[in-house]
């Protein structure tokens, strides 16, 4: 098979697995909107800065909590298996795809919940979706690498945030800077430079990915 | 070599430059202070990619060192920072990109570490631990210096400010200033390497035992 079929191949076994038990997404999916209630709850209106800024906390929060078992829901003898017969770069290739698809499903919701709740005030709503759409896809990136590297060593939760935090930053202080001209319905030409750089740190990361997961899961 | 990092380092304040009060001076300390910390990660970088390429033990502690030596240069450089935001910046942490990046960058580094205490076995350790370094290294630069340059930042050379090279430094700053890196780099990569025999040391010691 070539690199491409089996990264097919493991994206659609990843979404069957999913679909047959429906608990990881379900229970994610209760998470981020219960969380989003729960603000709306505790804020009721808030001005645009707070509004931003609180639906990316929502977001990194439901995105870690999403991402950190992506290498712990299979038994180790299975994942020995799958290292046996294809390349470890379709794995973690799979594994990125299918947790941006996540990712974009949850982002999804989330906006949509976070705007019926809250009013919604942003300026340009497709530069927002943009950037919504440009932040799961990261978070997506780099979470999926952090946590097969804490599910290596012994996958606990605090090692996972310890690890992904410090990493994550960069990206969420572009995406809310990007989110923010979004916002106040800014030029499009003024966030042009900050699109840029969230593509080349995403493709920095998943080159990164690519090289060193072969490291990784030689045990 | 080392010595004359030395004495170039105390050497440097001798001449002076009434523009920022006399707290150019600090250019000699706090700027050195940041290229030796890049300097011992690019080392901690490197041996952790051959690391990686060799699994020799030594590679790995060579990294583990690198990054030890340069988180206190790295507390040093925020140390000297801060006390010369309060002067001239009127507060000790003013909220600059650039300062919040280093703060970033000190916690991944701490978190590097953290992620090595995590771990019993020492291959495993040494393995995933290189991993961290590698993945961690284009965020640190990215953070301290990408962003800083792309948004307003009190630091000269970002955000349409000039460097300091262009503006305040004078040709007599000049000769010092370069001694002064070249010798804190100089000292920095001696205190890693002592570090790292001692542990060389350490290691064939239990081994022995």
């Amino acid at each position: 098979m070539t690199i491409l079929q089996e990264v097919r191949t493991l994206v659609y076994k990843d979404i069957i697995l999913e679909w047959r038990s429906k608990y990881a997404i379900n229970g994610i999916l209760l998470y981020v909107l219960s969380t989003v209630f729960v603000c709306y709850q505790a804020f009721k209106s808030v001005d645009t800065l707070v509004w931003n800024a609180l639906f990316w906390i929502i977001l990194l929060f439901a995105s870690i909590n999403a991402i950190s078992r992506s290498f712990t829901q299979e038994s180790p003898y299975r994942q020995l298996y799958y290292y046996t017969i294809i390349s470890p770069k379709a794995v973690i290739m799979a594994k990125i795809i299918y947790n941006a698809l996540v990712m974009l499903l949850l982002s999804t919701i989330a906006y949509i919940s976070y705007s019926i709740t809250f009013s919604n005030p942003v300026g340009d709503p497709a530069l927002y979706t943009l950037a919504v759409l440009l932040g799961s896809i990261s978070f997506a990136s780099v979470f999926t690498m952090v946590s097969g590297i804490s599910a290596k060593a012994g996958n606990n939760s605090t090692l996972m945030a310890v690890l992904s935090f410090p990493v994550i930053v960069p990206l969420l202080i572009v995406l809310i800077k990007l989110s923010q001209n979004a916002l106040n319905g800014l030029d499009r030409t003024a966030s042009s430079g900050e699109i840029l750089v969230l593509l080349a740190i995403n493709v920095i990361t998943i080159t990164i990915s690519l090289l060193l997961f072969p490291y990784l899961w030689r045990d | 070599m080392v010595g004359v990092g030395i004495i170039a380092g105390f050497l440097g304040p001798v001449p002076t430059l009434p523009i920022l009060h006399e707290t150019i001076r600090n250019v000699y300390f706090h700027v050195p202070m940041w290229f030796t910390m890049l300097t011992l990660y690019l080392i901690s970088v490197v041996y952790s990619i051959k690391y990686l390429g060799s699994g020799k033990e030594e590679h790995d502690l060579l990294a583990v060192e690198a990054v030890n030596t340069g988180i206190v240069f790295c507390i040093m450089g925020l140390l000297t920072g801060m006390l010369w935001a309060n002067i001239t910046w009127g507060d000790p942490w003013p909220n600059d990109p650039k300062l919040n990046g280093s703060a970033i960058a000190t916690l991944m580094y701490l978190a590097y570490l953290v992620l090595r205490n995590a771990l019993e076995e020492e291959q495993k350790r040494a393995k995933i631990s290189a991993i961290y370094n590698i993945f961690a290294f284009p965020v640190m630069v990215v953070l301290l210096y990408i962003l800083p340059k792309l948004t307003d930042s009190l630091h000269p050379g970002s955000g349409g400010n000039s460097t300091f090279g262009d503006l305040d430094m004078d040709n007599q700053m000049r000769p010092v200033f370069y001694t002064a890196v070249a010798g804190w780099i100089l000292i920095g990569i001696w205190i890693c390497t002592l570090r790292y025999r001692m542990r060389l040391l350490e290691n064939k010691r239990n081994l022995l035992d």
